[in-house]
């Protein structure tokens, strides 16, 4: 039982990052219809920015400023100036394919770059366990967990219990009406992509130490993310949030009891499952539309 | 950019124009298909420079038998699939001699094609199958499986006293080789195995995987995975407390693996055919030359690329003539003595299969670095 609980937190700690990454498509989508192929990428990258700031000498916190303040610069304002605003007029699909072919130049710019190896990257967490009737679970483990729960209800807060918040959600529910209510719904959608360059640099920061910082990182993440905001619903943050810590969970007791041979497919059958039976996600809510 | 651009044309022109083994102007052509990038990209990073730097050292001297080295490296991307692609294209520039590949899997699809082409392959791969299939153009550069296991379990069995172990393998052909490999010396020793995991290449959460060993709780944990996934479970497996010795081969306690792991590799136990830790004069002035030249530690790969070119110069010498359709049959019942020839680092004499004997070493991790605690002898004197 309690190796058990360990395997159920340890789920819920990676899920907790797929959460995080999710959050982020399902903002995206909601604000702009902005599906982001190259979000797992965009969690690779600031573990980068941040080792390239420790080699130039900073310390580990100040790397860690750097990492969030470049994040939150390219991965959140230039996106959207350079990619998302002149791609989005041509419609949906053409972005995604944008998207893609980022992915791939994020990926090849710091193979070129860095280094095509895994690096080591330093935790915030200590390193230990923690003993609580009989259950050793990882301090690694817990910190992880907490800083992503955190990150996720104070973005549940802001959007739920501030003006700005609410703002930000009237201008990705209907931007029309929005506009006519005096709502800037085009500042509302660059912080939307603001704060998922804060979110993919926190995600990177936490998951780094575990997975080493490495060029390919984003592929994995990159889709259990976005299977996680299709299970917990696209349109929808406590969705995503669901759909995540869902994952990690499924994701870590698969392959503890039935097959580390087949946990990659248990994903899937999961994500079709939820297709199958309820298209909108767990959480999500049906949309429709008219022509 | 520039940089870069000029390298690869010069690589590009080098490959077209390499026209004949060793050419009228003096060269030997030598292609080398390594990992430079995909999860196999330490591997072949490391076989990589170890290659240039016995190449640079080689040519430096005059070369073999006068003729310089020219070596061109190809990519494979960690793909076997790529891996088959360069080799076809490398062929066609009818090279002296093929290096590597570095992964089993890629060595088991190019090995065929370097055969019927009459060329010698000297590769880094460790599969134990890959010398097992009749090919007498593939040479290997460290222990097959077939020679590192039976060194491995006996250890296990007799020093560690293990009843029960744990194995964590990667599921590719480097992977399942080792694990048909050590699971049969453990079945003749009656050593129980209670969990069996197979993990993926490129596998990134190894949460699961460590505190299903810790469910079980065995005598000792067996690990055979590439780099940086030895470096992952490590660190997993130090997280979820498992106090069981943890055992493998000479990747887990591996440079890099070292490096990327940090504190979680303490302790860790293998077996090693290569290291420059070894208390061997030859391969400390060889990893203070890898060093001087590259700026970082080499691992077992590194050695292995190495030797590889030195194998090379060693047979090529013996023929006095530079004769690449006889190079096979000559390193084949070849002893290469390191008084004779100093780049060969430690006395080796390859079988009618390819294979090589030579002394090995145990291995531990300690405060960071690899510690060797014995030196096991030739198999045959």
């Amino acid at each position: 039982m309690a190796n058990f609980i360990a395997i159920v937190i340890a789920g819920l700690a990676t899920g907790a990052l797929y959460a995080l990454v999710a959050v982020g498509f399902t903002l995206l989508w909601q604000t702009s219809q902005t599906i982001n192929f190259a979000q797992g990428e965009f969690v690779m990258l600031p573990a980068f920015f941040m080792l390239a700031a420790m080699n130039a000498g900073l310390p580990f916190w100040a790397a860690i400023v750097i990492g969030f303040v470049l994040s939150t610069a390219i991965l959140g304002f230039a996106f959207k100036l350079l990619l998302v605003d002149p791609m989005l007029p041509h419609g949906v699909l053409p972005l995604a394919i944008a998207t893609m072919a980022l992915s791939t130049f994020l990926k090849e710019l710091v193979k070129t770059f860095y280094s095509a190896e895994a690096s080591p990257f330093p935790s915030i967490a200590p390193e230990g366990d923690l003993h609580i009737f009989g259950v050793s679970i990882a301090l690694q483990n817990i910190v992880v967990l907490v800083v992503a729960i955190a990150a996720v209800a104070a973005l549940q807060f802001l959007l739920s219990r501030t003006r700005l918040g609410r703002q930000m959600q009237a201008a990705a529910q209907n931007p029309t009406v929005a506009r006519i209510l005096g709502v800037p719904v085009e500042r509302m959608i660059l912080y939307s992509f603001l704060i998922n360059g804060a979110l993919v640099a926190l995600a990177s920061l936490l998951i780094s130490p575990i997975y080493l910082a490495k060029f390919t990182n984003g592929e994995t993440l990159g889709l259990a993310a976005f299977i996680a905001a299709i299970v917990g619903g696209f349109n929808q943050i406590r969705g995503a949030i669901a759909g995540g810590l869902l994952l990690g969970v499924v994701d870590n007791l698969s392959a503890a009891y039935v097959s580390t041979q087949y946990r990659g497919a248990i994903p899937m059958v999961l994500l079709i499952v939820v297709i199958l039976f309820r298209p909108s996600g767990l959480l999500g809510r049906p949309e429709e539309r008219s022509v | 950019m520039r940089k870069a651009f000029t390298s690869s044309s010069f690589a590009l022109a080098a490959l077209l124009t390499a026209g004949a083994p060793a050419r009228a102007d003096g060269t030997i052509n030598l292609i080398d298909l390594a990992e430079l990038s995909g999860s196999g990209a330490t591997v072949g990073t490391n076989f990589k420079n170890g290659v240039d730097l016995a190449a640079e050292e080689i040519n430096a001297k005059g070369g073999i038998l006068g003729a310089k080295i020219v070596v061109t490296h190809v990519d494979t991307q960690s793909s076997a699939g790529v891996a088959k692609g360069q080799a076809e294209k490398a062929l066609d520039s009818a090279p002296y001699a093929l290096l590597g590949p570095g992964y089993s899997g890629s060595v088991k699809v190019v090995a065929p094609l370097a055969a019927e082409a009459g060329l010698t392959e000297i590769m880094g791969g460790e599969a134990a199958d890959l010398t097992r299939a009749g090919n007498a153009f593939l040479f290997r550069t460290s222990f097959g499986q077939q020679s590192s296991m039976p060194k491995i379990a006996k250890y296990i069995a007799e020093t560690l006293k293990a009843k029960t172990a744990a194995v964590v393998y990667v599921n590719n052909d480097f992977g399942k080789g080792g694990h048909d490999a050590i699971l049969k010396e453990f079945a003749a020793r009656g050593i129980k195995v209670l969990v069996d995991d197979s993990t993926e290449a490129g596998q990134a959460d190894f949460a699961a995987d460590a505190l299903k060993v810790k469910t079980a709780n065995p005598d000792v944990v067996f690990i055979y995975l590439n780099e940086e996934e030895s470096a992952r479970i490590l660190k997993e497996l130090r997280k979820a407390d498992v106090k069981a010795p943890l055992v493998g081969e000479t990747t887990l306690i591996g440079q890099k693996v070292i490096e990327l792991a940090g504190d979680a590799a303490n302790g860790a136990l293998g077996h090693v055919g290569l290291t420059t830790d070894a208390p061997v004069p030859a391969l400390k002035a060889y990893r203070d030359k890898f060093v001087a030249k590259y700026n970082y530690v080499p691992d077992h790969n590194g050695i292995k690329g190495y030797l590889a070119v030195y194998m090379i110069k060693a047979a090529t010498e013996k023929m006095g003539k530079l004769d690449p359709k006889n190079l096979a049959a000559t390193l084949h019942g070849l002893t290469i003595t390191a008084d004779k020839e100093p780049g060969i680092l430690m006395d080796v004499t390859i079988d009618g299969n390819g294979d090589l004997d030579r002394e090995s070493f145990l291995g531990e991790v300690v405060n960071g670095k690899q510690v060797i605690k014995e030196v096991l002898p030739k198999l045959k004197n």
